[in-house]
């Protein structure tokens, strides 16, 4: 019998790290390819930026910042957020259209499409978070963060992005149909407009400042904006821990479970 | 012994619920020959290459492909096959290279082996002009053979083709077929699943005719044919004439004032048109055709009634064209 190629000498892990590598690289290329992705990305984030500071800028009183230093934690985590409906759909068409198949048929690492989701998915949203960053400096935002600060803020973000995509990922494996997953994905996406991100809690009626306080995006935007701008922010730092950590932790083990489930029906 | 077959099932079964889509199918695909795999939808045939390739698990049976167990090492399996299923699957925003070296570094291989590899199928390919630009903006031929293509990347000794060129037109499809011979002739091993009988007569070995889950009838197309009798002569009346002449020559009523007549030897050919003169019965045109697998389908699969009879009729434009073919100017 004839031969196939020889695959690389190296390890499993190794060879199924080089698989999400692969796949990675793949959904970047489709980031730079597609009009919806690029648009989600770039221009999303710095749309809502200006709508806020310019349309709301003049009417809220915060309490304290002024409103542009107040509202970028707010968009920071609404652009994440946003993007999960992204990450959804292209999680849904990679199923429908039988390219996961294939994988399945090839000796790779089945839930490197997985990684190379959320990965890139996470390097888009770091994109737009530099993009937030630069154009909220333009317009009036003066951080008065420290290195270790930033570094905190970021790692917060991170943490929330991160678990925020396997979630738009598992999204993305239940939903049926693209306009499923859109629809999914809009649950995610109206977290944070109930949250602290663009108004104070305090002026809200008590049952709706209820489960604003309670949330779990609230403690993320109170973190990062407390970190950047020294607004005081008490143990939202650590509540954001206490809820993300095993946010990220419960989303990625649904995620694979249901993935494979779904893959080998 | 499963040495001897690069592929290799015994007594598969696969129901889901209370339909049954497996019951008990053997097959076997000596090394370096095709098995065409022929059936109404419906058969079983996607279930078949489904399990073969590791996709889907069997309820019962056994199956080895290079001689390797599917269930029990499925990525050794998937190491030394290729699969081209009856979707395209590929990257549509990617183009047709990045497409061809992705699959092969998730195949493992060396990235420059990948790239050396990629740039020989899209030369075999014909693919070297659409190389650069995004899947999405291919034809449905280039589609196709870009998805071949990626199914050899790795030059696979065994190779599944689920109804490959289903929605082609026909000059992609003989394109798409002298691919698949030129393929052959480098040893792969194929099992390919078709709904068109002239494409199993044209390029398989052997064909195994597959109907509600059991596998029918096996072996070379020349035996299949040979199995359900003898030529048969087609003849062609005026709309007038017809009754008159179902009514005189009996046969088989083809449709469009066609009957079809058995022709056992040269002597029954003239018999048959000595009667078709003396009632004055006017000819409009008469053909002799050899059996062809399709007459073996219809036979095997309208035995049990049911609904395949009208499964076989889906297949009447092959027959048609398989019918043209053989006119009698070709006999003569």
């Amino acid at each position: 019998m004839s031969q196939a190629l020889a695959p690389k000498p190296y390890p499993e892990f190794v060879l199924a790290l080089g698989d999400c590598a692969v796949l990675v690289r793949r959904s970047m290329r489709h980031l730079t390819r597609n009009i919806d992705q690029i648009f989600q990305t770039v221009l999303l984030p710095i749309v809502l930026l200006l709508l806020f500071r310019y349309l709301f800028g003049g009417a809220v009183q915060t309490g304290g910042p002024s409103y542009v230093n107040y509202v970028i934690a707010g968009v920071l985590v609404l652009s994440v957020t946003f993007s999960a409906s992204a990450t959804a759909v292209g999680v849904t068409n990679d199923l429908q259209e039988g390219i996961v198949e294939r994988f399945r048929t090839m000796p790779m690492f089945s839930s490197a499409m997985l990684v190379g989701h959320v990965v890139s998915a996470v390097l888009r949203n770091g994109v737009s978070t530099a993009l937030v960053i630069g154009v909220g400096w333009l317009v009036g935002f003066r951080p008065s963060a420290g290195p270790g600060e930033w570094l905190a803020a970021l790692g917060i973000l991170l943490l929330f992005t991160t678990a925020i995509s396997w979630l738009a990922t598992l999204l993305g494996i239940l939903a049926r149909s693209v306009e499923g997953a859109n629809g999914l994905a809009m649950i995610v996406v109206f977290l944070p407009y109930a949250s602290s991100a663009l108004v104070p809690s305090e002026t809200m009626p008590s049952v709706l400042r209820a489960f604003v306080e309670h949330q779990p995006v609230t403690p993320v935007v109170d973190a990062v904006r407390g970190l950047l701008v020294g607004t005081p922010h008490g143990d939202s730092a650590w509540s954001a821990l206490a809820w993300w950590v095993p946010a990220l932790v419960l989303t990625a083990a649904l995620t694979i479970r249901h993935f494979r489930r779904r893959t080998n029906a | 012994m499963t040495a001897h077959h690069a592929i290799e099932a015994r007594g598969l079964r696969k129901s889901y619920g209370a339909v049954t889509v497996l019951d008990s199918v053997d097959l076997r695909v000596e090394h370096g020959t095709m098995l065409g795999l022929l059936g109404p939808n419906g058969a079983g045939k996607t279930t078949c290459v489904r399990i073969l390739s590791t996709l889907l698990a069997a309820d019962g049976g056994t199956a080895t492909v290079g001689g390797v167990d599917v269930r029990g090492a499925p990525r050794a399996v998937r190491a030394c096959i290729g699969v081209t299923g009856q979707d395209t699957a590929v990257d549509e925003l990617l183009t047709g290279e990045e497409n061809l070296v992705m699959m092969g570094q998730l195949f493992r291989l060396p990235r420059t082996t990948a790239r050396r590899r990629a740039s020989e199928l899209l030369e075999r390919f014909d693919l070297v002009q659409a190389a650069g630009r995004p899947v999405r903006t291919y034809s449905g031929g280039m589609r196709r053979r870009l998805d071949l293509a990626v199914s050899l990347i790795n030059s696979p000794p065994v190779l599944f083709l689920d109804e490959p060129t289903t929605g082609l037109d026909p000059t992609s499809r003989t394109a798409m077929w002298e691919t698949i011979r030129r393929l052959m002739r480098g040893g792969t091993t194929v099992l390919l699943t078709t709904q068109y009988l002239e494409e199993a007569d044209q390029l398989a070995d052997r064909v195994a005719v597959l109907n509600d889950g059991r596998v029918v009838a096996e072996g070379t197309a020349g035996e299949l044919k040979r199995s359900v009798g003898s030529e048969r002569a087609e003849l062609t009346f005026t709309p007038a004439d017809f009754a008159r002449a179902e009514e005189v020559l009996g046969g088989e009523d083809l449709g469009q004032h066609c009957l079809s007549l058995p022709v056992e030897s040269p002597a029954c050919v003239r018999d048959l048109l000595n009667r078709a003169a003396a009632t004055d019965l006017r000819i409009e045109h008469f053909a002799l055709r050899e059996p062809t697998l399709d007459d073996v389908f219809r036979t095997l699969t309208t035995a049990d009634g049911g609904g395949t009879g009208a499964r076989a009729g889906a297949n009447a434009r092959v027959d048609t064209a398989v019918r043209t073919a053989a006119t009698m100017g070709d006999h003569a």
